[in-house]
């Protein structure tokens, strides 16, 4: 797709692929410890966390003005 | 517990509110003021993918097996993540084409084929029908739980409330009909139900956060003393883990499911409706794709802490975790905070009933029933069929929800709600191969579409749907263990020996795969047909093409009566006069019949007409009505080829307009500057006539005037005078610059002298004025080509300006000159006010004098523009040095073409004296 919107396109595919990265084997292990976050079990935290994340930055990305 | 009663009173006034919010949207609607035209609206009726199953079931699932519960919801996340691409692409090609369902979305892309259109239909149906059942299930198991008496057991089946649940069914089958299929439209658009959706999305997340928020901090003391009451237990520690019960985490699965939900939450026949058939602005998607995965973020944040609460609070395996947040408030002893509770999961339950039967209503008469009516009696009826589609839509809905009703009531009690969920997913997961492989790959044929959903269609119900069946207790499961007529290779939960993944899996991995490799494998048989090449293009390059510019695949004969008879059929007679009338406006030809039956009439009609009877019988209606030419592949490409030629027409055609705009602004600021500039002259011309005339009436009514006064007077007159010529001398001269017609006469010039000359000149007036002028020039300067006259003019001008800022009686007047490399600089600097900062960009426009009204100096507001053009014209520039608070300074650059000689010394000063 060689159209202005060529920059926002490949940026959201560039988070999609991240997003598929954090979700899956082996990144999504990493989280998996016995340890408290602010009182609150750590993985369940990072997944919502990561989930937060990716919406800010999908949000971010779609709501800046232009193409 | 809650009587029967307030259960009842209270489901059927929400229920009633529904019907008024869909009723004021509507209302609103017909005004002209929508209220779902909004982007925040949207993003909540996509939230109808979080149905009873969500509610209840999400609970359930993570209080056996933790974060499971969460790969449903991070699949739309990821799905979002492409929405603007993928989603965005879906709603163009169904606003251009006028489809209004996935059945007609497939069948319309490979050539509008009756087939397609029925297998997807058909698909759907089967797949969809056990959800609308657990929707009914979750509402009667909700009714069970909150008017049975803590503590005791559940009557079994549920069947204490089938009744009701038939009402609340019929009910909301009476609901779909009037907001659903009220009038026939031919984008299929909902405004009411859409508002009510949007309206039960609110409802469903405020209720469900409600019990969240009573569950962890109501009944326990905050999120951290949950959590920490979960990890003391083994169990519960346990399920906030990757693995559980020490078995290696099952990522494979977890992959399947959010590549499930991923696809589900765009082909499911309801997200399809509210995202692509019911959007109203493309541009909504932008806010919507982030605000809709927030939703889903919120409506699970409180999931884990209800599923904890429930198990903690419960003794184990005395209450179901698919009914924690009802049963957990009731036993706490708030009654009103379980009603609220149930009333959260009804709006979820109803949202999802109410959007699925639309859209499976309009798949079914559309694709399935339309198709065989019109085969039967094609000809022999000419009558107005609007009637006759509203009917059988109507008639689908009810049926659809009696089949649910149907199924509820004979399996509902075998199975978890998340596996009847989950099931349904991967139905509908038989379309992605068609559907996005048909968005961007033009090779797909009509054969590999079929031969895909066929084998996929197959597998999902050999692999997952029968199993289910046996499992439900309907069906020995001798068929499981041994396989069909015991061939162990056939076992439907191991299919060719594949073991080691949980059947969901499994099925999904076999179905897709065999789905996909038929898809391309088969397609790859043929080169796609004409049909199919046309609609792939129109389909895969539908950004590319603007309105006008889009190629028209039809060659043959039509006449406007018989297109309009037709349209009349389906839409009624004023709606297709309408319709006609404004297409006639578009082509700018006086009335309907006027309208010349080209292939664009043709395809105009083609296209209203699929929105009312789809894509399918749409083709087959027009054909029946038109004497078509059947096109060949190289048809269709020379058409393709005649459109991309237009297509660069049209852009060579708008960009010259875009010259043409640009040109004619400018033109038109020119004529301002014009207009500007002739107010300015007049409004300066103005000044010393009124003065000149009033004096000349002073003395012209008092003879008697004295001599001295009488003196005075005149010479007021005479400078004024002098200041007009002035004034008009410079106008002209300025006119003369600009047009280029001034004349130059170019000689050399040696500028050391022209300064002292120039200096001279203004000694006297600098006397007048207590100022003293210091010369700072360099002994001689590289002569330079130009007219001395007007370099003259030009130092005049500025010293001038500066002997009329300086302080009186002390001003101090500085010219200088800098010899560099190719260019000769010229400086005045005076120790006046200085410019003001807001000044400083104007002063070179014409009639911007420097200083305040008050006290502005005597001048034409010329002198500095002329100035500047003279230097212009010369290839050099003049500026206003920065302000240094010293006073302002004024300089030009000449360009020299010669190099600066350091000048001899002892060469004798006055050697240029000699030109004087």
């Amino acid at each position: 797709m060689q159209r202005p919107s060529g920059l926002l396109t490949q940026r959201l595919v560039a988070l999609f692929a991240a997003a598929l990265l954090l979700f899956n084997f082996p990144l999504l292990a990493l989280w998996d410890r016995e340890a408290l976050v602010l009182g609150l079990p750590l993985f369940p935290t990072a997944l919502f966390g990561l989930w937060a994340l990716l919406i800010a930055a999908l949000a971010w990305l779609m709501e800046r003005s232009g193409d | 517990m809650l009587t029967p009663a307030t259960v009842l009173a209270a489901s059927f006034a929400y229920l009633l509110l529904l019907f008024v919010v869909a009723a004021w949207a509507d209302r609103r609607a017909q005004a002209g003021r929508s209220v779902i035209g909004n982007a925040w609206v949207y993003a909540l009726s996509m939230a109808v993918y979080c149905t009873a199953w969500t509610y209840f079931g999400s609970v359930g699932r993570a209080a056996s097996g933790g974060v499971w519960f969460l790969p449903i919801y991070l699949g739309p996340m990821l799905a979002m993540l492409l929405a603007w691409m993928v989603l965005r692409k879906m709603i163009r090609i169904a606003r251009t084409y006028r489809i209004t369902s996935i059945a007609d979305f497939v069948a319309s892309r490979y050539g509008k084929s009756p087939l397609l259109a029925g297998l997807v239909t058909l698909i759907t149906v089967v797949g969809i029908v056990p959800y609308i059942a657990l929707q009914l299930k979750a509402i009667a198991s909700g009714y069970a739980v909150l008017t049975t008496p803590v503590g005791q057991p559940l009557p079994a089946g549920g069947a204490s409330w089938t009744d009701g649940t038939l009402a609340v069914a019929l009910a909301l089958a009476g609901f779909t009909m009037v907001f659903g299929t009220r009038h026939l439209d031919s984008t299929e658009r909902h405004e009411g139900m859409v508002a009510a959706i949007a309206f039960e999305s609110v409802v469903k997340l405020l209720a469900f956060l409600a019990v969240g928020i009573f569950v962890t901090w109501g009944l326990f003391g905050g999120p951290g003393d949950l959590f920490a009451r979960a990890l003391a237990v083994p169990e519960l520690a346990d399920l906030l883990r990757l693995s559980q019960q020490g078995k290696p985490f099952a990522y494979e699965q977890w992959f399947a499911l959010t590549l499930l939900s991923m696809l589900s939450v765009i082909f499911l026949p309801r997200q399809f409706q509210v995202m692509v058939v019911e959007n109203v602005d493309e541009r909504h998607l932008r806010r919507a794709a982030w605000a809709f995965p927030a939703y889903l973020l919120a409506i699970n944040l409180f999931v884990l802490p209800i599923a904890l609460g429930g198990l903690l609070y419960f003794s184990r395996g005395s209450v179901n975790a698919d009914t924690f947040v009802l049963s957990l408030p009731l036993a706490a002893g708030q009654p009103l905070l379980a009603l609220v509770a149930f009333i959260g999961g009804l709006s979820a339950a109803t949202g999802m009933v109410i959007v699925e039967a639309i859209a499976v209503s309009t798949m079914v008469c559309n694709d399935l029933v339309m198709p065989l009516l019109l085969r039967l009696r094609h000809m022999n009826r000419q009558g107005d069929l609007t009637r006759l589609l509203l009917g059988i839509r109507r008639a689908a809905i009810v049926a659809i929800l009696l089949l649910g009703y149907l199924y509820y009531h004979l399996a509902g009690e075998a199975y978890a709600l998340v596996s009847i969920g989950l099931i349904s997913f991967a139905a509908v997961a038989q379309f992605a191969p068609a559907l996005l492989g048909g968005m961007y790959w033009k090779g797909g044929t009509r054969e590999g579409a079929l031969a895909g959903l066929l084998a996929g269609f197959a597998l999902w119900i050999h692999t997952l749907m029968l199993p289910s069946i046996a499992k439900s207790g309907w069906w020995h499961t001798d068929f499981i263990e041994q396989g069909p007529f015991g061939l162990a290779l056939l076992r439907p939960e191991q299919l060719l020996g594949l073991a080691g993944l949980d059947n969901l899996t499994h099925s999904l991995f076999w179905s897709l795969l065999a789905n996909v490799g038929l898809y391309v494998g088969v397609s790859l048989l043929r080169r796609p047909s004409a049909a199919e090449t046309s609609q792939a293009l129109l389909f895969v390059d539908v950004f590319d093409r603007t309105v006008t510019a889009r190629p028209v695949f039809w060659r043959g004969r039509a006449r406007v009566d018989d297109l309009l008879a037709l349209a009349a059929r389906f839409l009624g007679a004023a709606r297709a006069q309408r319709l006609f009338d404004d297409h006639a406006r578009e082509r700018g030809v006086a009335s309907a019949a006027h309208i010349e039956p080209d292939a664009r009439l043709v395809q105009f009609v083609e296209t209203q007409l699929a929105g009312a009877i789809g894509s399918a019988s749409a083709r087959v209606m027009v054909a029946s009505v038109v004497e078509e030419e059947a096109l060949a592949l190289d048809d269709v490409l020379r058409i393709l080829d005649e459109a991309s030629q237009l297509r660069r027409y049209s852009q060579a055609l708008e960009q010259a307009t875009a010259d043409l705009r640009a040109a004619n602004e400018r033109l038109e600021s020119l004529d301002r500057l014009k207009d500007d500039f002739m107010s300015s002259v007049t409004h300066e011309l103005r000044t010393p006539l009124t003065s000149i005339r009033a004096l000349a009436e002073l003395m012209v009514d008092d003879p008697d005037m004295p001599v001295d006064q009488r003196q005075q007077f005149l010479g007021i007159v005479v400078a004024e005078t002098e200041r007009l010529t002035r004034l008009v001398n410079q106008v002209l001269d300025m006119a003369k610059i600009e047009s280029g017609h001034a004349e130059w006469h170019d000689t050399e010039v040696d500028l050391v002298v022209l300064l002292r000359q120039a200096a001279q000149t203004v000694q006297e007036l600098l006397r007048e004025r207590g100022a003293e002028l210091v010369l700072d020039l360099p002994e001689r300067a590289p002569p330079l080509m130009a007219d001395a006259d007007r370099l003259t003019q030009v130092v005049l001008n500025l010293l001038s300006n500066a002997a009329k800022f300086v302080p009186a009686g002390r001003g101090r007047i500085e010219l200088r000159l800098r010899v560099a490399p190719g260019a000769l600089t010229v400086e005045v600097q005076d120790n006046g006010p200085g410019v003001p900062a807001d000044q400083r960009a104007l002063i070179f426009e014409k009639f911007r004098q420097g200083g305040d009204a008050a006290n502005r100096p005597q001048g034409t507001g010329l002198g500095l523009p002329i100035s500047r053009q003279i230097v212009e014209h010369f290839g050099g520039r003049m500026e206003l040095r920065p302000d240094t608070g010293q006073g302002a300074c004024f300089a030009f650059t000449l360009p020299c073409p010669c190099n600066p000689e350091p000048a001899p010394a002892g060469a004798p000063t006055d050697a240029a004296g000699d030109n004087r």
